[in-house]
């Protein structure tokens, strides 16, 4: 393929004002063409292409996901089922100690339903936030060699629970054929409840992962989060539970109010919604992401020197 | 077509290194240090902590203009603040002070294989590794069999490469790399990997990326190399560019700055490696005569004499003589001897090295020497001093300067034809 020919191929993709990076960037102009872009390089300086190097990047994204994922299940013997077995151990886990041991009340609907409909958005949270949070690390060679913009890194790290979130979603269709319990019109609400669920995640996991290129301290304290996060959400058990007055204060952690939409959207309405600590999780999820993409971009030009 | 490309007003890149035993920034170290700041301004002394914390400029002053279609050696010793121009350039780290002026994309073949997944095969660690240095999957699709030729490692291609010869490795990992085609092609001493033919290849590969228009930036302590490669050279010392000129002027002035620094007293060179535990103190060279010169005829019997600090049981003494571009020639070495080194059965604190005759062709000559007590390297010092070899003669053979056939002359008698 000639030079002219990839060019047109490129340009497809792109609207007009990224004609010019892209041809500079990929599909080589002849020596001698003056559409070379100048960019200028300085302490400090801001990069107003930052978006549109995103883009050229795109399919860095693309295969580091797809490296994660191929890599996660290599030499495994049932691969993939490793997701299911996992998810059916924690709900099996959670049902007997909060549902039978501990006599917790299920709301009028098959304990493991209520558990699963909880397991969903948790673990997405635990391995997503996990992963993220040390992939600036585990990509470090990355990062100290080659440049790339560097929020493809957490962003491609949230892919593999995203594809294990989708396997789940799966397993929860099974579960609920086998309980005859058939969703009503709420379950058209789920998107946005996983949205929510990505947007806290990933505002998260980008805090957690430009500090842990910096303080490896870090790493422990997601760890925390990871375990000891199951028992202070609502998991294993409905939020009804907990007295109207702790309500309020309970919503702070932002999980609940995404764990309580999930059982919600999947489980007829029940338990009720409460409005002042879902509006607050919305809140939380807003300025997380955005505090956490102001912290990444202001950190990011450091990363190859301190990590 | 005198189109700068690359344009740098005074960069400069400073590091901030802090003296402590080890280990990674934590943030305890991190609040503490905070907390101290807070009680220290307040009783006003000095912090004793700020004492441990000192500037480092990798790079100073730093200014380059580069044409497009250039091919320019960088050369200049380890830790000069090459690899931290190059760093800047290919945008991995931002500069501290002055700016950059690049136009178009610069990739970096800083290290080969970067990226490489050691459970993926070879198949799809082509595909990353592109997507790494950011060619686009139709691009990579459309080279991937120049790319796997190139490799010659076809037959493994759906084999993970951790089951891959580290040769086999390496040339997959250039081969993804050498067909990248940016408008900057940063190359730092990666071409010291795999075999001869595999060096020859990579070599061809980089003059056809050079004609092809492109501009390279050559990295490399190989100054034959960069004098082959490249027209012009750039000189970095202690993070300044001192010399820009052409590459036989640059690399000249490089040897001559190696030589300024070789001072008779070894003792005051701060550059060296090693434990230290005794010291090279001086290398005399003696002549027939065994009178200490640095000027021997061709031919003629010579001495090296290192003269030591102390004495050690076990203590070898090693040196390598190099040519004028940086080649090594030939290495002696006390500890490949049969029979026990007469220095440390004497006691004598030095080491005597006699040739019966030096058959080196006229010419200037470096030593690098070390000493060493088994594995441990105890001194080793670049340059510990210069040779120069006149015209002499060997037998009834004349030994004359051959430039570019070799250094080395061998003992030998013409029989034929009869």
């Amino acid at each position: 393929m000639d030079a002219e020919a990839r060019r047109t191929r490129a340009d497809r993709f792109t609207p007009e004002g990224l004609i010019v990076i892209h041809a500079a960037a990929s599909s080589h102009p002849p020596p001698g063409d003056s559409a070379l872009q100048e960019r200028i390089i300085e302490a400090g300086y801001r990069d107003s292409r930052y978006l549109l190097e995103l883009w050229h990047f795109r399919e860095l994204f693309y295969f580091l996901a797809w490296r994660d994922i191929l890599v996660r299940y290599k030499q495994t013997a049932v691969g993939i089922a490793w997701v299911l077995i996992k998810a059916l151990i924690t709900l099996l886990v959670l049902t007997v100690v909060f549902g039978r041991v501990a006599q917790l009340p299920s709301d009028g609907v098959p304990y493991p339903l209520l558990v699963f409909a909880a397991l969903l958005p948790w673990q997405f949270f635990a391995s997503a936030l996990t992963d993220c949070s040390n992939s600036l690390v585990g990509n470090s060679d990355l990062v100290a060699k080659i440049y790339f913009p560097r929020l493809i890194i957490p962003g491609s790290a949230m892919i593999v629970s995203v594809v294990d979130f989708a396997i789940s979603s799966g397993v929860l269709a099974l579960l609920l054929m086998w309980y005859g319990f058939a969703p009503d019109w709420r379950i058209l609400i789920l998107p946005l409840f996983v949205v929510l669920a990505a947007a806290i995640t990933f505002g998260a996991g980008l805090w957690f992962a430009a500090l842990t290129a910096e303080y490896r301290d870090f790493r422990f304290i997601v760890g925390f989060i990871a375990q000891l996060g199951l028992y202070i959400s609502p998991v294993g058990f409905s939020s009804s539970v907990v007295p109207e007055e702790w309500r309020l204060l309970y919503s702070l952690n932002p999980l609940v109010g995404v764990i309580d939409g999930f059982r919600w959207a999947i489980l007829r309405g029940t338990p009720d919604l409460y409005w002042p600590g879902l509006a607050m999780s919305f809140v939380f999820a807003l300025l997380l992401l955005a505090s956490g993409l102001w912290y990444f971009r202001r950190t990011e030009r450091r990363f190859a020197d301190v990590i | 077509m005198a189109d700068v490309i690359l344009s740098a007003e005074r960069l400069g890149k400073q590091y901030l290194l802090r003296h402590r035993v080890a280990g990674y920034d934590t943030l305890r170290e991190k609040l503490a240090e905070n907390l101290r700041r807070l009680t220290h301004a307040r009783n006003s002394g000095p912090d004793p902590r700020a004492a441990t914390l000192e500037e480092f400029w990798a790079l100073r002053d730093v200014s380059l203009q580069v044409n497009q279609g250039e091919t320019v050696g960088l050369i200049g010793r380890n830790g000069a603040g090459k690899s931290t121009l190059l760093r800047i350039i290919s945008r991995i780290t931002e500069p501290t002070e002055g700016r950059l002026r690049i136009r178009g994309r610069a990739a970096s073949l800083l290290e080969v294989g970067t990226g490489f997944h050691p459970e993926l095969t070879g198949r799809e660690n082509i595909y990353l590794n592109g997507a790494i240095l950011g060619m686009p999957k139709s691009e990579i699709r459309a080279k991937f069999d120049e790319i796997v030729d190139f490799s010659e490692v076809a037959q493994f291609l759906d084999t993970p490469v951790k089951r891959y010869s580290s040769g086999m490795y390496v040339r997959l990992a250039f081969s993804v790399a050498a067909h990248l085609e940016p408008d900057i092609l940063i190359v730092d001493e990666v071409l010291a990997v795999g075999d001869a033919a595999f060096q020859k290849k990579c070599l061809e590969r980089m003059a056809e990326v050079s004609r092809m228009g492109r501009t390279i930036l050559f990295v490399s302590h190989n100054l034959g190399l960069v004098k082959s490669m490249c027209r012009r050279g750039v000189l970095i010392e202690g993070g300044r560019v001192v010399c820009d000129d052409v590459v036989d002027a640059t690399v000249a002035q490089y040897l001559e700055r190696f030589e300024a620094t070789a001072s008779a007293n070894l003792l005051e060179r701060a550059q060296r490696h090693g434990t230290g535990r005794v010291r090279l103190s001086r290398l005399d060279i003696r002549d027939s005569k065994l009178a200490i010169t640095g000027r021997v005829a061709a031919g003629q019997a010579v001495q090296f004499v290192f003269h030591v600090t102390g004495r050690l049981p076990e203590l070898t003494c090693a040196f390598t003589i190099y040519d004028s571009i940086g080649q090594a020639i030939t290495c002696f070495d006390s500890a490949l001897q049969d029979s026990p080194n007469p220095g440390a059965v004497t006691g004598t604190s030095s080491f005597v090295c006699e040739l019966s005759e030096l058959f080196l062709t006229p010419g200037r000559y470096r030593i690098n020497a070390a000493l060493s007590c088994g594995d441990e390297l105890v001194d080793h010092v670049e340059s510990a001093a210069m040779l120069d070899v006149d015209q002499g003669i060997s037998g009834t053979q004349l030994l004359v300067a051959t430039p570019g056939y070799g250094s080395v002359y061998m003992p030998h008698r013409w029989v034929g034809p009869c």
